[in-house]
């Protein structure tokens, strides 16, 4: 009975938690302004990146060198984008006035993306300069 | 026994916990994150322990489950200490620290005796299920008490960001690993196949988090917790 009790409000804790971690990382990420290279190599027009790009920005994410600080919060952010996309779904038909918050949500996410592949950018050229330096 | 992916995840724990010292220290931020240095310092020593364990005494062995379990408790004890340090940094500007040690001081020795009981009142029938059991009520203990941080940090509207990452990682890793413990506990036939892999992944999550917030959020970063929370529109 008690284990049953600790079950249940550990996961209803870890599931506000959880939500509250990753909408953190997005409401810090929003803050950074993307460079003009990462806008030119997504194909952003401005600063807002559109909530279906995630995928996309991700799969860039993943062609660069990583950086070895940021796996966890991709991931992160990656199974809680995964939560929005299926509570998406489920609120259209259930409740279709939280799909604007849903999709406000999954945008935060695709800007997290942008953000994180503009910071691969940044090291992947600190390592090709720190490289050509070695060679001179 | 015990497989690649077993020494992958203990090798990449290793690892991070490390990283986040050698950050820290790097930084020049370890004197002020000391309790977080010093617990991650111990999780590796631990993590050494546990391999030596495994290739000495065999995975099975008795010697591997109470090592395993009893530094886990350890751990646990030490994590209390890491809570604390960030309740008395929400709470600084109140100037009540000292009370806030003298609370720690009795939380721990309360611990302490209550573990005592049990392990007395258990002493003839010493099972893993008892242990899994302490285990569990640990990490509850956690659970409540980062909880009761981040209840803190919101009516305090507390907004530096680095702190509010740091105690919203550890509310993840304590609420999960008390999750597993009590499913253990419910369900012991889905230990092999699926809850084992969860205390390694969930000890891996909270030095990765935590390397992160040092490195990428400046410790004057500031972030509306109020903003965090879902609220129907």
């Amino acid at each position: 009975m008690i284990a049953a009790l600790i079950c249940a409000f550990s996961l209803a804790i870890f599931l506000q938690f959880f939500v509250s971690y990753c909408r953190s990382i997005l409401a810090s990420s929003r803050k950074v302004v993307l460079s003009d290279r990462v806008r030119e190599v997504t194909s952003i027009a401005d600063q807002e990146v559109a909530a279906d790009d995630f995928n996309r920005l991700l799969q860039l994410v993943r062609l660069c060198p990583e950086r070895g600080d940021d796996q966890s919060e991709i991931r992160a952010v990656g199974t809680y984008y995964g939560l929005l996309e299926v509570l998406n779904r489920v609120s259209l038909r259930m409740a279709p006035g939280l799909s604007g918050w849903f999709e406000q949500e999954r945008q935060n996410c695709s800007y997290f993306a942008a953000v994180a592949l503009d910071r691969r950018i940044s090291y992947s050229r600190d390592l090709y300069t720190q490289q050509i330096a070695d060679r001179l | 026994m015990l497989g690649p992916l077993d020494y992958m995840l203990w090798l990449l724990g290793f690892l991070t916990e490390i990283s986040v010292v050698v950050f820290l220290v790097y930084r020049k931020q370890a004197i002020r994150n000391f309790p977080i240095c010093f617990y991650m310092l111990c999780d590796a020593v631990v993590t050494c322990g546990l391999y030596y364990c495994v290739q000495h005494f065999g995975f099975n062995s008795n010697t591997y489950v109470f090592f395993y379990y009893y530094t886990d408790s350890l751990l646990n004890v030490l994590m209390f200490w890491v809570i604390i340090k960030f309740y008395q940094e929400a709470f600084a500007e109140m100037g009540v620290s000292r009370y806030i040690r003298g609370a720690a001081v009795m939380l721990i020795l309360l611990t302490a005796v209550f573990s005592y009981a049990v392990v007395h009142q258990n002493r003839t029938h010493l099972t893993s299920r008892f242990v899994v059991e302490l285990g569990q009520n640990f990490y509850f203990i956690g659970v409540v008490l980062t909880y009761l941080l981040w209840g803190a940090i919101l009516k305090l509207r507390e907004t530096r960001t680095r702190l509010i990452q740091l105690v919203l990682a550890l509310g993840v890793y304590f609420s999960a690993n008390a999750c597993t413990y009590a499913l253990r506990n419910l369900f012991p036939g889905l230990e092999p196949n699926f809850l084992r892999w969860v205390p390694p992944v969930v000890g891996l999550w909270l030095p990765m988090a935590w390397v992160y917030t040092f490195a990428h959020i400046q410790e004057d970063a500031r972030l509306e917790p109020a903003r965090l929370m879902v609220r129907a529109r």
